[in-house]
């Protein structure tokens, strides 16, 4: 998977400086070339949140710091990022130039935190992997070098209903704010305390620190992120239950959170059951009262749906909204695609998981970065019907080429907006129908 | 000595070619006077992130019609381009292209393997790749801080693989680190152009004129119909064979002396085009002395003086009524030089009082080394100095601290993600995407009637001020703007 690679829809290591601001009054630090940080801003766009975009401090690598290095640059605008800026956590994060030259950041960081401050390094360098993988890098290195210090007041797996929750990647998910608003919602409603960590509906450092204290961690990703749980498991002695893809629609978060409740009670939290299943019922029962009211539109349209779907996105968005699309709305799932760089190793997996999600058909998929390739495939499959594209802003051009409806949901992308919608959740499947059917509906002039 | 050098095949940088710098205060007066007898760059002692000159590079060829482009470095090095994708699609109509194709846009996705090992197989490889998969006319390689650093031999892998290909592959050395003024890479998409796919001229032609330009919309059209001439737009929307050709043009003209630099002075040096040495249209008096400069060119200097006239007829009495309504308004600018300094002529035309500005750079002079085409020479001498004229590659801490110091009427900006301080501050803030927007007689009115639309309607940041998030302490605001800029106003 390392080959050339056209339409990237994942940036690269130090990409994950987006999860740093994602953390409330965080701010990344670049000690990088120029351009880092205005590439990922440039990715992600409207990404500038409280301290990142133009506003985050980097050392801007010229040759002179290439020739002998810049940890002293480092020094000085970590010193002045103290007076200019007023953060509760920082993190450095190093980027090519200083990866290849070789700079040891770790001692100059090490100064700063020896004074107190919350300060964490991390190396994040372009060319050592995805910003999907470096997500984990940054996490870990801010639950080893800044929560560690607050151990002593969070024993560990104190609290049998709390847990963290370790889900959509911050900004790379383009909505993860509010799907992590609706995980959070959706598992206190079954009873336990949540731990989102990033966002506005995170405690923000405070709640970093308080991450030993829960009694075990969740993990919805077929697999980015995965080396946080492992991680906390070996830190802190919490295991961890992991859900294979983003649950979409009422199957899917049924299943999540029943996978959740008694993953809980054989840790010995103590939810309510009842009260659980009360819950889940209510949820249940308004999402189709919705789904009952639209069944006529769905079945009667006359003037053209689509019926089959092609996906572009992550193998946790592939997974479930192939399988929310083909049993809550109807809409078949052919060939899909899966375009974030996914490891062989969890491929197979990934690839079983999609194709239990039908026993009369088969749902293809293929593993490929290259978005490009990607589209070139797609470019030439012919299926009857009306067809329905998911995907980058890259693929609106690849629908219009092909005369396919298109809903853009997932980065990079100009043709879209988000906010704080969510696509988790009983209420995510109804916004995805909602997006869907009013891209369709605004074809008709 | 020419600052123009097509033998090899690294562009000069600015600092050296043209000894521009990155850090100044003062006053635009003397900052112009300084220009001519050596400037001294000031470095900051704190930093936020900049551009890069990769980028800059990058959208003269992404915008190429029918060329592919290969950023050779990690992944991360292209992820902004999309972005250049989405301007050619949404621009086309501006510029008359009815089918806008996707953009071509690869990288050769660096590993660490690729580091220790060099990447210049993967490169070799990947051109290939590139061409089955793309059939472009040309390949443009961009070569990136990781590339830079490992030592590939970019303009070799290039050169085989145009020989096998028998299509220009075309290297471009815009590596980030390499210069602190990321203009720079402009001049490296330029210098690889110039010197390895602009051909000599078979003909000139006296119905064609450059226009170095970026996307905006096509307001040379008209002006150059009185002339009897098109104009060929380069390098954005252009095509291969067009830029082969734009060697045979009357004469080239830029949008920005900033921009164009480089290539307008290879054109004239190497390939015998002459430049409009007179500085872009920006205000009346340089307005008339730029159509003039082009008529005398042109061998058509009555045609340019019926032009100016019926403009000037036509718009003179506008643009009074608009220095009624703006007179004695303030203002702060900040863009990349030349475009800002432009804004600040348009500000000295409308009347209005420029309270100071943040350029991205300096370039003490162009490429052509001709004074005509400072625009900030013209706007000291025709509308007077610019006080807290402030050299500052978007270090975002001193723009803050010095509008929430001089809280001007309006803030005028030309790049994105500078705006937003004005709003949070509570001024009203404006950027204009369309660099051709403000050029011209018309221009002047163009522009006036936004900012006064922009200042009339602040309800928005009027509100968004009351609940602005702010990052920056409260110390930092307290002290002088420039404390960080070392030999700066403290200590």
């Amino acid at each position: 998977m390392s080959g050339i690679i056209e339409q990237e829809r994942y940036t690269c290591a130090i990409g994950a400086l987006q999860s740093v601001v994602a953390i409330p009054r965080a701010v990344p630090i670049l000690h990088s070339g120029p351009g880092c940080g205005n590439m990922i801003q440039g990715f992600f766009e409207r990404s500038t949140g409280y301290a990142g975009g133009s506003t985050s401090p980097c050392t801007n690598f010229t040759e002179k710091e290439v020739v002998f290095g810049g940890t002293d640059r480092l020094r000085e605008n970590i010193a002045n990022t103290y007076k200019i800026l007023d953060t509760d956590l920082q993190v450095v994060l190093t980027g090519c130039t200083a990866g290849i030259v070789g700079d040891d950041i770790e001692p100059v960081v090490e100064e700063f935190r020896e004074d107190g401050k919350p300060i964490v390094s991390v190396e994040t360098a372009g060319f050592k992997c995805s910003n999907f993988e470096a997500h984990s890098l940054v996490v870990n290195a801010v639950i080893d070098q800044y929560v560690s210090r607050f151990e002593e007041e969070n024993p560990f797996r104190s609290e049998k209903n709390t847990v963290n929750l370790f889900a959509s990647l911050p900004y790379q998910d383009p909505f993860w704010k509010g799907n992590l608003r609706e995980y959070k919602r959706l598992l206190e409603g079954i009873g336990l305390s949540v731990h989102v960590l990033f966002g506005p509906e995170s405690g923000g450092v405070r709640e970093w620190q308080q991450i030993p204290k829960a009694n075990f961690n969740i993990l919805v990703s077929p697999w980015y992120g995965l080396p946080i749980a492992e991680h906390l498991e070996e830190v802190y002695g919490q295991p961890f239950t992991q859900y294979p893809n983003i649950p979409i629609g009422a199957n899917e978060t049924e299943r999540f959170l029943r996978q959740v409740l008694a993953f809980a009670n054989e840790q010995g939290a103590e939810l309510d059951l009842d009260a659980a299943e009360k819950f889940i019922r209510q949820e249940r029962e308004a999402y189709y009262e919705e789904i009952d009211n639209l069944a006529t539109f769905l079945l009667e349209f006359r003037y053209g749906l689509p019926n089959h779907v092609h996906i572009v996105h992550d193998a946790g968005y592939v997974l479930g909204l192939s399988k929310f699309l083909l049993h809550e709305v109807g809409i078949v799932p052919k060939e899909q695609f899966a375009v974030d760089n996914t490891p062989k190793r969890f491929q197979e997996q990934i690839a079983a998981e999609l194709q239990s999600a039908s026993d009369k058909k088969v749902i293809p998929l293929t593993f490929e970065p290259d978005a490009g390739k990607v589209q070139d495939t797609i470019r030439s499959l012919h299926h009857g019907g009306r067809g329905l594209i998911i995907g980058s802003g890259w693929d609106k051009e690849l629908a219009r080429e092909k005369d396919y409806d298109f809903l853009s949901a997932s980065v990079p992308t100009p043709y879209r907006l988000v906010m704080t919608t969510n696509y988790v959740g009983f209420s995510g499947g109804l916004r995805v129908i909602e997006d869907i059917y009013g891209a369709v509906l605004a074809t008709y002039r | 000595m020419s600052k123009i050098n097509l033998q090899i095949p690294e562009v000069s940088i600015r600092e050296i070619r043209l000894g521009s710098i990155t850090g100044f205060q003062g006053g635009a007066e003397e900052l112009v006077n300084c220009s001519r007898c050596g400037l001294k760059d000031k470095s900051r002692s704190f930093s936020q992130c900049l551009g890069c000159s990769t980028s800059q590079a990058a959208c003269m060829v992404i915008l190429v019609q029918d060329a592919a482009v290969i950023s050779h470095g990690p992944v991360g090095c292209s992820s902004c381009f999309h972005e250049f994708a989405f301007t050619y699609r949404v621009n086309s109509p501006l510029r008359g292209v009815e089918h806008p194709t996707q953009r071509k846009i690869f990288s050769t996705n660096l590993q660490e393997t690729d580091t220790v090992y060099g990447g210049a197989q993967k490169l070799a490889k990947g051109i290939h790749e590139v061409y089955e998969r793309t059939h472009p006319n040309a390949v443009f390689v961009l070569t990136t801080c990781a590339a830079g650093i490992i030592g590939d031999d970019v303009e070799s892998v290039c050169g085989e693989a145009e020989e096998e290909l028998g299509v220009p592959v075309i290297a471009i050395f815009c590596e980030g680190f390499r210069s602190k003024v990321w203009t720079t890479g402009f001049d490296a998409s330029y210098h690889a152009i110039a010197r390895k796919l602009i051909q000599p001229a078979r003909e000139r032609r006296s119905d064609m004129i450059n226009v170095i330009n970026f996307w905006g919309s096509d307001v040379f059209g008209d002006w150059f119909e009185a002339f009897g001439a098109k104009p060929n737009y380069i390098t954005p929307y252009s095509t291969i064979e067009n830029l082969r050709r734009s060697s045979e043009a009357a004469a080239s003209v830029q949008i920005c002396p900033t921009l164009g630099s480089y290539l307008g002075a290879a054109l004239e040096q190497e390939f015998g085009v002459p430049e409009i040495n007179a500085a872009p249209p920006y205000g009346i008096a340089q307005t008339d002395r730029w159509f003039r400069a082009l008529g005398k060119l042109l061998h058509k200097e009555d045609e340019a003086e019926r032009l100016i006239a019926s403009k000037r007829a036509e718009y003179l009495p506008k643009i009074e009524a608009l220095r009624e309504k703006l007179r004695g308004k303030t203002a702060y600018v900040t863009a990349g030089a030349a475009h800002g300094h432009a804004l600040l002529n348009l500000l000295g035309e409308l009347g209005m009082k420029a309270k100071g500005a943040a350029i991205f750079h300096h370039d003490p002079i162009y490429d052509n080394e001709n004074e005509e085409s400072d625009l900030l020479v013209n706007r000291v001498k025709e509308y007077g100095d610019v006080p807290n004229f402030n050299i500052c590659n978007k270090q975002e801490f001193e723009l803050v601290n010095m509008l929430n110091r001089l809280q001007p009427d309006v803030l005028l900006a030309r790049h994105g993600g500078m705006t937003l301080w004005g709003a949070k501050l509570g001024i009203p803030s404006l950027l204009i995407g369309d660099e051709h927007f403000s050029m011209g007689y018309e221009g002047i009115v163009r522009y006036g009637e936004r900012i006064l639309e922009t200042i009339e309607n602040d309800e928005f940041v009027k509100n968004l001020k009351q609940h602005a998030i702010n990052p920056y302490t409260k110390w930092w605001l307290d002290q002088e703007p420039y404390t960080f800029l070392k030999g700066g106003a403290a200590k």
